[in-house]
């Protein structure tokens, strides 16, 4: 039994990774770029939810729509500032950049917050659910991977059946070709981030209510694993980026459970390069072939 | 075709360097350099050898590796660890060069050991994998008796402790520099440089692009671990965790700051990545801040191509040109 419920915290790990993820990969596909600060936005849609839930009374809608908006108005903000004027030029410099504002959120946290922990609110009474007699299942497990399952669908939708989807694949193939077509660039560019960042709030606040505490580098490892989570389903595939989340967690909680706890980061770095090494541009990556 | 040419920027490089060691030197010998200054010399060092040898991978073969810490603490752990078993046995003079070779080689080896799989992979997948390994190092390292876990080692002979021996230190930088900037002007450079350009072009002329990839890889997984092992004798002890992968950013930074492919720019930028948060502290708690700031604002004006278009319409180099003309204008 316990086995079920370590696969059922792993699925829930799982999606708040693929949330990360997809952000990730939704940005890279667009405007090639890593961003590196991805994981600090999940920090940033945090604090606001405890912010705004500890000030603007207890309703938690409330709290959350103002993560969502906060990292909505940042993610679009440091595309415009940091990443606009780079585009065009090396990879390399876009990702110093990126890693420029991924410190730069950390200490503005960290001189609002301090570096102590902070208790996330509990915004939802939720209680775990029984089935059989040692069957226990955490109430916020099924409320994540509920949620990103819904989101996902959501996301999946949007690509393939709007018009802004199909702008936004026009625009990942080639910008040039998209931008002849009458798509405008610069407004699909920055709704991609606003989606990136928006998911982005969502994990925040599902990585607050399984953790129960944050900090001001409480993003950067989350936003690690959703990298490596990214790389595994083949990075700029969206499906892979799920996919790629969901067993990136599922694989980190079973070797907790069963392996060890120190080693189990190690184990999910190992079977990311093993993938690699087999399939080199993850599980569903395109292979490009080389023209000479 | 004279055989032999002096190449100008290389001498330049090797003189300034000189020059500052010399003066870094009178001014620590003469006491007026603050404790604080001393202390930031090795550091400084350290930070010189990484950048000069990452430069090699990102910078010359043009590939993005994400994982120098990784190969920096195999080599503390291993010369340090030797060093202590060695304390007391042989002089400091004897044994001090071999530890260092020793970090130096177990690092190549486990440049060579991850390279030969890991080199097929390209572009931000390489840098994943690298990063991977990394962190897979370090939590080993974290679960080893004999590497102390996470309490680390602590009992590192203190040579060079806090700085008190820091012309060790220069004397590896500048053989970091020679055998970097030798290497690279050199047939297997010129090679290395051909697959960062055309891979394809390069393997249609026979170049065996696996050995060159390797071979970069290793010496400078080879270079990291002697940074590390001189780190290892300057702190007195070491401590896993601090080789994560924001010290790999951290060299990966100075790289890119400097310059990709250029070698005074990585020893430019190492002085300035090292020197710009101890300047800082009087901010105390904006350090960080202004850190983040100065990082991302000197990106954009390097790296963005209106400001390119703008630095190149009022460069130096073109105000002169204008003036020489008028000049000669005159003249005729």
């Amino acid at each position: 039994m316990s086995f079920i419920s370590n696969l059922i915290g792993g699925l829930s790990l799982g999606s708040i990774y693929a949330l990360i993820a997809l952000g990730y990969t939704m940005v890279y596909g667009i405007a090639k770029m890593l961003n590196f600060a991805h994981g600090d936005i999940i920090m940033v849609g945090a604090f606001t939810i405890f912010t705004a839930a500890s000030s603007l009374g207890g309703n938690p809608f409330v709290a959350i729509l103002c993560g969502l908006v906060t990292c909505v108005i940042l993610g679009v903000l440091t595309e415009k500032i940091a990443y606009k004027p780079l585009r065009g030029s090396s990879p390399l410099a876009v990702l110093i950049t990126a890693i420029g504002v991924s410190y730069f959120l950390q200490s503005v946290a960290l001189l609002i917050f301090g570096s102590t922990q902070r208790p996330f609110p509990k915004l939802f009474s939720l209680s775990p659910i029984r089935i059989g007699k040692d069957l226990v299942i955490k109430g916020e497990s099924i409320v994540t991977l509920g949620v990103t399952l819904v989101i996902m669908a959501g996301i999946m939708l949007l690509i393939n059946k709007t018009k802004i989807g199909k702008a936004m694949l026009a625009v990942s193939e080639d910008k040039g070709a998209a931008q002849l077509m009458g798509v405008n660039v610069n407004r699909t560019i920055s709704i991609t981030f606003a989606i990136g960042s928006a998911l982005a709030a969502v994990a925040g606040l599902f990585y607050g209510l399984t953790y129960n505490f944050i900090g001001p580098y409480t993003g950067s490892m989350p936003g690690i694993k959703a990298f490596v989570a990214a790389v595994f389903g083949g990075i700029g595939s969206i499906p892979g980026a799920m996919i790629g989340g969901i067993l990136l967690g599922v694989i980190e909680n079973l070797s907790k459970g069963y392996i060890s706890t120190e080693l189990s980061d190690g184990i999910v770095f190992a079977v990311l390069i093993l993938v690699l090494l087999i399939k080199p541009t993850g599980l569903l990556g395109k292979k490009i072939a080389e023209k000479v | 075709m004279k055989k032999k040419k002096l190449n100008l920027r290389v001498l330049l490089t090797y003189g300034i360097l000189a020059a500052v060691c010399v003066l870094v030197f009178v001014l620590i010998e003469t006491g007026v350099a603050s404790r604080q200054f001393k202390s930031l010399v090795v550091p400084l060092c350290v930070n010189m050898m990484l950048a000069l040898s990452l430069n090699l991978i990102v910078g010359f073969l043009g590939e993005l590796t994400l994982g120098h810490a990784g190969f920096m603490s195999v080599g503390a752990y291993a010369g340090c660890l030797l060093s202590v078993y060695l304390e007391g046995t042989m002089p400091m003079a004897l044994r001090l060069p071999l530890v260092m070779l020793f970090g130096g080689l177990v690092a190549a080896l486990f440049g060579l050991v991850i390279g030969i799989p890991v080199l097929r992979l390209k572009g931000d997948y390489l840098a994943i994998v690298t990063l991977a390994f990394g962190e897979i190092i370090r939590s080993i390292i974290l679960n080893l008796d004999f590497t102390g876990g996470a309490a680390g080692i602590n009992n590192v002979p203190r040579d060079i402790y806090r700085g008190s021996n820091y012309l060790i230190a220069f004397v590896l930088v500048f053989i970091t520099l020679i055998v970097i900037t030798n290497l690279v002007y050199s047939k297997q450079g010129r090679a290395i440089t051909a697959i960062r350009d055309n891979r394809i072009a390069a393997e249609s002329i026979g170049i065996n692009i696996t050995y060159y990839k390797l071979l970069a890889f290793v010496i400078a997984a080879f270079f990291a671990g002697v940074a590390g092992v001189l780190y290892g004798h300057n702190i007195g002890q070491l401590d896993a965790n601090k080789f994560d992968y924001n010290r790999s950013i951290e060299i990966l930074v100075i790289v890119v700051l400097g310059g990709m492919g250029s070698i005074p720019g990585s020893l430019i930028a190492a002085g300035l990545i090292t020197v710009i948060p101890e300047v800082l502290r009087t901010f105390s708690d904006y350090r960080l801040l202004v850190y983040a700031i100065v990082l991302i604002a000197v990106m954009i004006i390097n790296a963005s191509p209106r400001m390119q278009a703008l630095r190149a319409r009022f460069s130096v180099r073109r105000l002169w040109k204008l003036i020489r003309g008028r000049r000669r204008k005159k003249e005729a």
